[in-house]
This record gives structure tokens, C-alpha cells and sequence, in this order.
């Protein structure tokens, strides 16, 4: 059976071509996916369970697909939903959608798909040896978590659209598992399946317009279709398999709950100037694991910027900063009784290797060096203290004892930043399930129209 | 028009990309183009060079010839974990440059 997939973009908050989406409408498609999330953007989405989009973009977006789904009459998936996937950014988005219900009049059915995972289960699976780290993997230390999610695949959307939603609000998932929910129900070949949906889940990524946004799947039982829908957008053979290369670090394979997609035989042919037509990509049945992700605080920190523009200073800012540090150390040892292995303290040389640090191999001469230094600390107000304590020398050291005071541009005032807290990832593992529900809850709400008093 | 007489990897390529692949991975993209700098590039560019170029050793650095679409693909775990204390670059889009600067 063919099942028609509508990708209005690859991610909510970053925008979609209005008139595409109208045009994926008007052909009938079967279901409306999209993501509503990535680690891409670092840790702190997880570690502080909050979304990076903004709510305002987020409802607008929002507004348009659930329009959408109202016009074609068929289920809105969102992955990942409020960037993390935890229970916090799934209730967020929850909230989102109920007010716009009301806004937009609509009566509907929405399943939360929650993600989080309580710590008592993760420690109950690595005693019991249910966990893999994936290499490299960080050493498991789950007692300061400030959230872990699993990754949940095909088989936990297809319970929430099998609870009968009009809106599928899903937390963490693979970035492929609410587009191959679907076609997969309804006998679309497995390897097809997963392919179109890796090369749909950035939306129009796969095509020579990447910021349209809007594409079209059609999976049936031998492979897929895809097309693009803004106006001029086209998909080549070329533009789609490339995008296998994508934020993979494996281009031929890419590991789901349950299996492996294979493309190392996938045959991709052009049917006209915008539709690419798949065939010949294999899904390896495997045990059913999840993956983990969690974040952890791993301190504090608040950063001080100064610039050198004196040319002697731009010129010498290695030697600068490591004169300076050497002096900090001691003046923080003296003051607040810290040694260095309390708290962090480095400068990075913007102009200089600020962007690759270690890895930089190229020199030159530049006009000015921003020193951007950065504490991490125990709590906030340690690294406010350290920070308030090195900002005048930051400001006036000088190079050698025999020089006059020199004094730098700070851009702002004060000098120093509280950043608050600084998250890192902890896991790199997959969790083993005997059955896809026993890590994750369906929460089925219905909306009502309110009735005028 | 590029000719192969030049040596640095950014004029002879259409474009080399670097970018997260989770994490814990930062994934190096060659988009050659043409299959002479392709072929060029597979004779010339070692996967020791290219270790030594991003400090891991060769065997954590894994690498895909793909003739079909002319890329040369280098994966590996990133030197620095994706948002930790020391990362620069938390997109993992700059680490290109260090490769496109090489020259063969």
C-alpha cells in the first residue's frame, strides 16, 4: 500500500515555505511529520529540560500544521517535541497545542508520548547488564542526572496513532521514528521505509533548496518516492543520497530500535527533474535497544571578555595569558583558598586559535585579540566571586614587571557574565527492552470546544 | 577552473564540511565533484595524515571512499566532547577548515 508522508520542514522554529505546505495539503497526504528536535545545539536543552526555540516561533509554526492537519483530515506528528524530548518540553508543547485548539476552534485527540526515563530504571537495567555503552562512551554516573530520555522508534508512534490521535506530541525519538511509523503499519517495505525517512527528516535538506523546507514520501512495497514541494525546489540523485552523509558518522548504515538500515545496495534513479525514485535498501532485524541520552551539571560559569588591540599585547596574547594565569592562580590560592583544581580557569585567543584551540596550525598577525576567559566553578556565586576577583588585572596586567600599566577594551560593564549553569552529556549507551512500551508512557487528552455561556 | 596542479584540498574540492554526528562524533564530508580530484584525493590523502591533522590515532578515524557521489567521508570522535567545559566549537563546523587548508 502506498503511504504518503508530508515533512513540512526539518525541524519546528526554523520556518517552512507557506505555499508548499498548502501544496503538500492539496495532495492528500497520509500523515504530517515533523521533528521538534536535535542534540545538535549542546547540552543545556536536556540538562535543563527547556526547549531552544522560542515559544513564539514555536506557536506560529505550530498554528499553520495544525491547520493543516484540520484541512486534510489526518494525524500531526511532532518528534522530539521542545528540542530535548523530556516530559517537561512534551507538557510545554502540550500547552502550546491546547491553546491554540481553543484559538482555532478545533476539537482533537492528542497523545503525549513521554520519553524521560526515571534514574531507578536506568540503575535497575545496568545492574541487571540491559546496558551498552557505544564507543566512546562516558564512564555511567547516574546519580546527578538532571534528565535522561531514551530514544523511542517506530513501534511507540505507532501506539500513540493506534490510541486514535489527531496530534501525536511525541518526546525524545529517533529523528527518523514518527516518519517510518506509518508506512510500517501498513506493510511498506522495512528498508524503504527507514531510508526515505532519514532522507525526509531534515525536510528539504535532501534537495537543491534546502531552506523550502517542505518535502513529500511516498513509501510503497518496493522503495520510495520523493519530491520536493516548493516552487523550483528539485530533488536529484545526487542531492538525496548525499544526505546519508549528513550529521552521520556512517553512511551506509544507521542503527534504529530494532534493527539497522543498509543502503550500501540502495539504487537511486531520477523519474523527472524533481522526483527521485529508492530502491534496494535492505533493514537488518536486530535486539530491540533504545538509546540513552542524559546531561548532568558540571558546573558554573561566568566569563570576562577584554581585547587587545595594543600591538605589542596582540602580538605577545599567548605569552600574555600565560603570565596572567600563572598570577591568577596564586592571587585566587591567597584570597578565596582555592587551588587550581577547585575550579577552571582558561582563556581562549579569539583571533588567534579561539575557534579550534589545540588543533589550530596556522599563525598571522592579527589587528586585535579578544580574551575571552572562562570560570567554571562549584556554584554561581564562587564563579561570580573569582570572576569579580581577577577582572581588574584581566584588565591591567602587563606583559613584563618593567612595563607601564597597560589597559584594555572591556565591551561592556561590568566585565563579567554569569552564564549559570554549565551542562555536559553523560551517556552514550542503549538501553535493552523486551517490549518497546516498558520505557515509555502514552497519555491520550481529548479537546473540547468550549460551549459559549 | 581548478586544475590539478594545485595542491591545497579547498581549491581542488567543491567543498569540505564538518559538522556533529552526535555528541560524541564530528564527521568530515569531501564533496570532490570532479572524479579526477576524487581519484587524486584517494591516491594522495592518507588516513594518517588526516588523523595526525585532527590528533587521534589512525584506527579511531573511520573513512569512506564513495565513488558514486565523488566524497571522501572521515568520522571521528570528536577531540573534545560536543558542550563540555573545553569545547570551542559546539556545532563541530569549523573543524573543516583544518582540511581544506591541507595541502597534498
Amino acid at each position: 500500500m502506498t503511504t504518503r508522508v508530508l515533512v513540512p520542514s526539518g525541524v519546528l522554529g526554523l520556518g517552512f515555505d507557506r505555499k508548499a505546505l498548502e501544496r503538500g495539503v492539496a495532495m492528500s497526504p497520509d500523515i504530517i511529520c515533523i521533528d521538534g528536535g536535535s542534540t545538535d545545539s549542546g547540552p543545556f536543552s536536556l540538562g535543563a529540560g527547556q526547549s531552544k526555540y522560542s515559544r513564539a516561533a514555536t506557536k506560529s509554526e505550530w498554528r499553520a500544521l495544525m491547520q493543516a492537519r484540520a484541512q486534510a483530515g489526518v494525524p500531526l506528528v511532532i518528534g522530539t517535541a521542545g528540542t530535548c524530548g523530556t516530559d517537561s518540553t512534551v507538557d510545554w508543547m502540550y500547552d502550546i497545542t491546547v491553546e491554540l485548539a481553543r484559538e482555532l476552534g478545533q476539537e482533537l485527540r492528542i497523545a503525549r508520548l513521554y520519553s524521560s526515563q526515571p534514574m531507578a530504571r536506568v540503575a535497575d537495567a545496568l545492574a541487571a547488564g540491559r546496558i551498552t555503552p557505544l564507543p566512546p562512551a562516558p564512564e555511567v554516573r547516574l546519580d546527578d542526572l538532571t534528565n535522561i530520555v531514551a530514544l523511542a522508534g517506530a513501534e511507540q508512534i505507532q501506539a500513540a496513532l493506534a490510541a486514535g490521535a489527531d496530534i501525536v506530541i511525541a518526546g525524545r525519538t529517533t529523528d527518523t521514528a514518527t516518519i517510518a511509523a506509518l508506512p510500517l503499519t501498513r506493510g511498506d517495505a522495512a528498508g524503504g521505509v527507514w531510508h526515505g525517512a532519514k532522507i525526509a527528516e531534515c525536510g528539504a535538506l535532501c534537495s537543491t533548496n534546502p531552506t523550502s523546507g517542505v518535502i513529500m514520501v511516498d513509501f510503497d512495497d518496493t522503495g520510495f518516492t520523493v519530491e520536493p514541494l516548493a516552487e523550483g525546489a528539485r530533488c536529484t540523485p545526487h542531492s538525496v543520497s548525499a544526505h546519508m552523509l549528513y550529521e552521520n558518522s556512517d553512511p551506509f548504515r544507521l542503527f534504529e530500535p530494532g534493527g539497522y538500515l543498509d543502503v550500501t545496495g540502495a539504487r537511486y534513479t531520477a523519474l523527472d527533474d524533481r522526483r527521485v525514485r529508492v530502491e534496494g535498501s535492505v533493514w537488518v532485524p536486530g535486539p530491540y535497544t533504545v538509546k540513552l541520552e542524559g546531561a548532568r551539571i558540571a558546573g558554573y560559569q561566568t566569563t570576562i571578555l577584554a581585547i587587545l588591540r595594543d600591538a605589542h599585547y596582540a602580538r605577545n596574547a599567548q605569552k600574555w595569558v600565560d603570565r596572567l594565569t600563572g598570577f591568577l592562580q596564586s592571587e585566587i590560592r591567597t584570597r578565596m583558598d582555592l587551588s587550581p583544581q577547585d575550579y577552571g580557569l582558561e582563556f581562549r585567543l579569539i583571533g588567534v586559535n579561539g575557534a579550534l584551540g589545540v588543533l589550530e596550525n596556522r599563525t598571522g598577525d592579527p589587528v586585535e585579540v579578544g580574551v575571552l576567559g572562562v570560570i567554571t566553578a562549584r556554584s554561581q556565586a564562587e564563579a561570580a566571586e573569582i570572576g569579580k576577583l581577577i577582572n581588574p588585572f584581566v584588565l591591567h596586567y602587563p606583559l613584563t614587571d618593567d612595563e607601564e600599566l597597560p589597559t584594555f577594551a572591556f565591551p561592556y560593564s561590568p566585565a563579567t557574565t554569569d552564564r549559570g549553569a554549565l551542562y555536559e552529556f553523560a551517556l552514550n549507551h542503549v538501553m535493552a527492552l523486551d517490549d518497546p512500551m516498558s520505557a515509555f508512557r502514552i497519555e491520550v487528552t481529548e479537546i473540547r470546544a468550549e460551549v459559549p455561556a | 577552473m581548478t586544475t590539478l596542479s594545485t595542491s591545497r584540498i579547498g581549491d581542488l574540492v567543491l567543498k569540505v564540511r564538518s559538522k556533529n554526528a552526535g555528541p560524541f562524533w564530528v564527521t568530515i564530508d569531501v564533496f570532490c565533484d570532479r572524479r579526477d580530484v576524487f581519484d587524486r584525493l584517494v591516491q594522495t590523502l592518507t588516513t594518517e595524515r588526516v588523523a595526525a591533522l585532527y590528533k587521534v590515532a589512525p584506527d579511531q578515524l573511520k573513512r569512506f571512499d564513495i565513488p558514486d557521489l565523488r566524497v571522501i567521508k572521515f568520522s571521528l570522535p570528536r577531540p573534545v566532547v560536543q558542550g563540555s567545559a573545553s569545547d570551542r566549537d559546539m556545532h563541530g563546523a569549523q573543524y573543516a577548515a583544518l582540511l581544506e587548508e591541507l595541502t597534498l
